[in-house]
């Protein structure tokens, strides 16, 4: 070294000692906490899932059922619709849950999934204030009580994020001759978030919104809400399953995917569907047809 | 909505009742933020220190940007995160996506700026003071960078504290690129957003206070250390 410091407050070796030995500590702490985390994340099951199946505590119900008969761990990844598939189709997941039967035949129709299948389904109600100001309780028609909210106008709040139930909704407006796009910001106010939250803001903004009835069966900020329209043929909601093509993407855990779909499908698998009570209520009825 | 005192008793429910599912969340939120802030560091004060100790061309520029880059938005990082990590982006063989290094990796990206930006302020300021003496020792960049960090170390603890804010708090992130999975990657904070989502209004604002008792916890017990030091230091 051509020059050597004195020894100053600043310029100690001994301090330079104990700083390269500082780095060293954290560096190898960063290491090992990498390593701890990085181990055991092979071949794992992933489910990209809709909201309303881990919401409403199916999961909880079903994966313990399926781990005790199969020994295999599920990992849920529970986001909207659109966002489950869009994930799928980066290979990010396993398992495709989800409830638009137009986009999972479209998933399976580019080579993203493998064969869709029936697995259960529930219904969508329209929830909103218990004083009903757009008068719409006594309709037995999901499309006349769009209709009357929309001529009211009375706040109707969307989910706007591409979901299932989004899709399901948009689907209604489309047979009625009102502009919903038109009036976004207006009385349709688009939340662009899950169905909870978006719940949270019907009840907020003392609107009326259209859900799925298992979230809304779990939900636990009702307020002064209730149900105000069911029973509508329009309104019934189909859940489908789908394995993430192996072919697409190598990564997918097919082996396991496959002993998931069909206990899913199974007699076991649909009895267990069927077991789910909340409050008393079965939330989700299966229908697979096997 | 229920009342104050209500969330307050839930809250301390919680706490009392050492709820085993509580404390997993609990325990990776801390092992993540931790973390996190730590390789944050390893980057942040070395760079910070680097910006603050010397004058090179374009560094008034770079200050602007790494102050800028500490109101990154975190579902921003999430986002460039997932889209690096997932199974079809360029790092998507180590199959990262949905674990805790996912998480990680996020929290570093949100914090890194947050620490070299506050770490150049205070090494510059220390740096006017000691200039003169540098320069008459003839020390290296390196030991520059160096003298100047360990001397200004207890001012840097509140800069950790900062970024620790900062990644213990934020759910934008580690909600994409963890997709807060049950007893996998649920943090504290993808917990109250799912809990709020769920409707469950007072236990969401339970977990919020149970989270702000951790890091109330955390910040008395550095800032403990760091006196503590200082005493045995003098």
């Amino acid at each position: 070294m051509a020059h050597t410091p004195p020894r100053t407050r600043l310029g100690n070796s001994r301090m330079k000692i104990n700083h390269a030995r500082h780095i060293a500590l954290v560096l190898a702490f960063v290491a090992g906490a990498i390593a701890t985390f990085a181990h055991s994340m092979n071949s794992r099951l992933i489910v990209q899932s809709t909201t309303s199946t881990d919401n409403s505590g199916l999961y909880l119900h079903l994966l313990p059922l399926f781990k005790e008969a199969t020994g295999i761990d599920v990992q849920v990844v529970a986001v909207g619709t659109g966002q489950a598939i869009r994930n799928a189709r980066n290979g990010d997941g396993d398992v495709l849950l989800v409830h638009a039967k137009s986009a999972e035949q479209a998933f399976v129709a580019s080579g993203h999934g493998v064969e869709r299948f029936d697995l259960m389904y529930n219904d969508f109600v329209i929830v909103g204030p218990a004083d009903d100001p757009a008068g719409i309780a006594a309709l037995p028609d999901a499309i006349a009580s769009l209709e009357k909210i929309a001529r009211a106008p009375a706040v109707f709040v969307s989910r706007g994020d591409d979901s299932g139930t989004h899709k399901a909704e948009r689907a209604l407006w489309e047979q009625i001759d009102i502009d919903v796009d038109a009036a976004s910001g207006d009385w349709y106010r688009e939340t662009g978030s899950g169905m909870g939250a978006t719940i949270n803001v019907a009840v907020g903004s003392n609107g009326y919104t259209l859900t799925d009835r298992a979230t809304w069966i779990a939900f636990g900020n009702k307020a002064q809400h209730r149900i105000l329209v069911e029973g509508d043929p329009q309104l019934f909601n189909q859940y489908g399953v789908t394995r993430v093509n192996e072919q697409r993407h190598p990564k997918v855990n097919s082996a396991d995917a496959v002993i998931f779909v069909d206990w899913l499908l199974s007699e076991e698998g649909q009895q267990a569907i069927a077991d789910y009570r909340l409050d008393g209520q079965q939330l989700f009825f299966p229908n697979a047809g096997r | 909505m229920s009342s104050f005192s209500a969330v307050m008793e839930a809250a301390a429910g919680l706490i009392i009742s050492a709820d085993a599912d509580l404390i997993e969340i609990v325990l990776l939120s801390l092992r993540v933020s931790l973390v996190a802030v730590v390789c944050a560091c390893v980057i942040g004060l070395p760079l910070g220190g680097l910006i603050g100790a010397f004058r090179f061309r374009g560094r008034g520029l770079l200050t602007i940007v790494l102050n800028s880059l500490m109101g990154l938005p975190p579902v921003t990082v999430g986002l460039l995160v997932y889209l690096m990590i997932s199974t079809s982006g360029p790092l998507g063989v180590f199959q990262l996506l949905y674990t805790p290094t996912a998480m990680i990796i996020a929290q570093t990206v949100l914090v890194t700026p947050i620490i070299a930006a506050l770490t150049r302020d205070v090494i510059d300021t220390l740096n006017t003071e000691y200039k003169e003496e540098f320069d008459s020792l003839g020390l290296t960049p390196v030991q520059r960078i160096a003298a100047l960090l360990i001397d200004a170390r207890y001012r840097l603890v509140t800069v950790a504290l900062a970024g620790f804010g900062r990644a213990i708090a934020e759910v934008g992130a580690v909600i994409i690129v963890g997709g807060n999975i049950n007893h996998v990657t649920r943090v504290m904070t993808t917990a109250i957003a799912l809990e709020t989502s769920r409707g469950n209004l007072e236990l969401a604002l339970a977990l919020g206070v149970v989270l702000l008792s951790i890091a109330l916890i955390v910040n008395a017990s550095l800032t403990g250390l760091g006196q503590l030091g200082r005493r045995a230091g003098d």
